[in-house]
């Protein structure tokens, strides 16, 4: 056992391990030197910021964290409603139930395409695979024409105009669809792969198709839902697309991504708040990256190599 | 500070409610579906199964899709048809020409830079200790949003005409006795150097996937091919990238899909100004801004004939797969 691991076969010596270890830390450091220059000038003072560049702040460490308490106070203001709060909690309001709700409904039509074969089911999956390629742009606008105005053929109202553009419910809404195709492609693969004898075995048992889904599919596909999960929360956190155009630019609903685009955009912002309320956005998604970085990787490599 | 906490809470109020309605709703479905025995049962658990999910895409996707394709051949408020004029529009307009070619530069470099180099580091890592610890710190850019990394790089090529260089590129450019250059504005530097922007972000995803395949490669195969004689560069040609090439294929593909409908990038920041303009950023510039939908819908259409072939592509190695 430990010759095995010790001495690795001269085979697999594409590079020399010296070199491949000098390379890889090399381009590691290259990668994320950018945003740790950023996280360093988030906690730097203005006056600092533009006197000199941030790997000068090493010589004569002084920082501070005004630049975090403008951001959530809103410059001047003591109140947290001026500030990027109100966008933060908005994205969470946004993310939660644009993750669960797309999930759900994606391993449901996952495991009916799946498992209860019917005269088509191939032809849908296929047909749902294939609308991954529908670029969003196409049909933002109509979407958000049927939410204003529903859908008629003459008079007949074939799909109800549902007056939620601007609402949270417009933002969870298009992200579930958006989210469909990819996500019940991945879960297919993942729920098709379960093992035949299982499932016969509980029908055999008298367990209908909702029981087998409820006490078998689910437990048995927690690591393939938690992958999309993450991926799922990851898109919607750091979508700006969708969010401009069904929120708008408000503090009501639009999400901290959406302001950080503004930001970016409003003359005169300076890099105090903007390096600042960068970091305040990817600080999320960046947590739940790396705590739950093997799932998501499993999940990933699940999908796409076989 | 006196109206934030009952905003957040009734915002919070509305999650909880949506989500518990959600499983409410679900969960009376599945009772009262489940009550049901023999024939009746199987085909109401395909409607309850897949017709949510289908009228979802039929509503979201498919519908504006069709749409989308009727406002192609209308007026910019969708009004009256007038033939092919957003399509003749494209060809007679010189500044949809540098876009095409824009978008055409970033279809054949970001992907080709981004799937090599990850496969490279996925080689590597493959010969080194602890490579967990450069794999999770080259991937991370990946859970950064296309804003965030946005600004993370717009601050490396920030310039200032003043002697001191706050933006590191510059600072590098200087040191080694270059005069400060404004980046952004400097044609064709700049669309090159936003696309380091989107090959930083999408890199860790292909080394992460092609690492998978390679470390997927059984051991014996090397082992004996090293017997063989095959050392370095030639294992790699002649075993390792065969066995790994219809991953690379699928990243190659994903990748390609993924730079023609870039947006974000672009749109932070340049705004699709100084010649740094994409297909997808004039198609939102044309809609949300010249509000000419039927320009905008017209792009739209051509973007989507362009994946078309990817996804042939992509049906029929799925479908090949299966039969095995």
């Amino acid at each position: 056992m430990s010759l095995k691991v010790s001495k690795p076969s001269s085979g697999r010596q594409i590079f020399s391990s010296k070199v491949a270890a000098i390379t890889v830390w090399t381009i590691t450091i290259l990668w994320t030197i950018p945003t740790f220059g950023l996280l360093v000038t988030s906690f730097r003072t203005g006056d600092e910021i533009y006197a000199s560049g941030w790997w000068s702040a090493f010589t004569s460490p002084k920082f501070t964290l005004q630049n975090y308490k403008e951001v959530f106070l809103g410059g001047g203001s003591e109140s947290l409603s001026d500030g990027i709060l109100p966008y933060f909690i908005n994205s969470i309001v946004i993310t939660l139930p644009a993750t669960i709700f797309p999930i759900i409904i994606a391993t449901m039509a996952a495991y009916g395409l799946a498992w209860v074969k019917f005269k088509g089911s191939d032809f849908i999956f296929f047909a749902i695979f294939a609308l991954q390629i529908v670029p969003l742009q196409m049909s933002l606008i109509p979407l958000l024409q049927l939410f204003t105005g529903g859908a008629h053929i003459g008079s007949v109202t074939i799909f109800p105009a549902l007056g939620i553009a601007g609402d949270f419910a417009g933002i969870w809404l298009p992200h579930t669809m958006f989210a469909m195709p990819l996500a019940i492609y991945l879960l297919h693969n993942f729920i098709a792969s379960l093992p035949r004898e299982l499932m016969e075995a509980a029908h055999v048992d008298g367990a209908n198709h909702f029981l087998i889904f409820r006490k078998i599919v689910i437990p048995l596909s927690v690591p393939g839902i938690a992958a999309i999960a993450i991926f799922q929360f990851l898109w919607v956190w750091n979508d700006l697309l969708v969010a401009l155009t069904f929120a708008g630019g408000t503090e009501e609903v639009a999400p901290i991504n959406a302001k950080l685009a503004s930001l970016v955009g409003q003359y005169g912002s300076s890099w105090t708040t903007l390096t600042a309320g960068a970091f305040i956005t990817i600080a999320i998604p960046l947590v739940v990256f790396f705590s739950l970085q093997r799932y998501f990787v499993r999940g990933l490599t699940a999908g796409s190599v076989k | 500070m006196e109206d934030f906490l009952p905003t957040t809470l009734a915002k919070f109020g509305s999650v909880f409610s949506a989500i518990g309605i959600f499983f409410v709703v679900l969960g009376t479905i599945f009772f009262i579906a489940g009550k049901f025995n023999g024939k009746k049962s199987r085909y109401i658990a395909i409607v309850v199964f897949v017709a949510p999910a289908l009228i979802l895409l039929m509503a979201g996707l498919v519908i504006p899709a069709i749409r989308t394709v009727m406002f192609s051949f209308m007026d910019p408020d969708s009004l009256k048809f007038i033939g092919l004029d957003n399509y003749t529009w494209m060809f007679k307009d010189p500044n949809v020409a540098i876009i095409m070619r824009n978008t055409l530069l970033w279809l054949l470099v970001t992907p080709i830079f981004t799937t090599a180099l990850g496969l490279l580091l996925a080689v590597m890592l493959d010969r080194i200790k602890r490579e967990s610890i450069p794999k999770s710190l080259l991937f991370m850019p990946m859970a950064i949003s296309f804003v965030g990394a946005s600004i993370i790089w717009k601050f490396v090529y920030e310039f200032r005409d003043d002697d001191v260089q706050i933006g590191l590129l510059n600072a590098i450019w200087t040191f080694f006795g270059g005069e400060p250059v404004n980046w952004m504005l400097s044609k064709p530097v700049n669309t090159f150097l936003l696309m380091i922007i989107l090959v930083w972000t999408q890199m860790g995803f292909a080394m992460v996937i092609l690492s998978a395949a390679i470390k997927a490669v059984p051991a014996d195969v090397v082992e004996a091919s090293a017997l063989d004689g095959a050392y370095g560069f030639k294992l790699f040609r002649m075993i390792t990238f065969p066995m790994v090439k219809t991953t690379v294929i699928v990243v190659l593909a994903t990748q390609v899909v993924g730079a023609l409908k870039l947006f974000d990038i672009v749109r932070t920041m340049t705004g699709g100004n100084f010649g740094t303009n994409v297909l997808a950023n004039e198609m939102y510039s044309q809609i949300f801004v010249q509000f000419d939908q039927g320009k905008g819908s017209a792009l739209a259409v051509v973007l989507f004939i362009c994946v078309t072939p990817i996804l042939i592509y992509n049906i029929r190695s799925i479908r090949r797969e299966r039969a095995h």
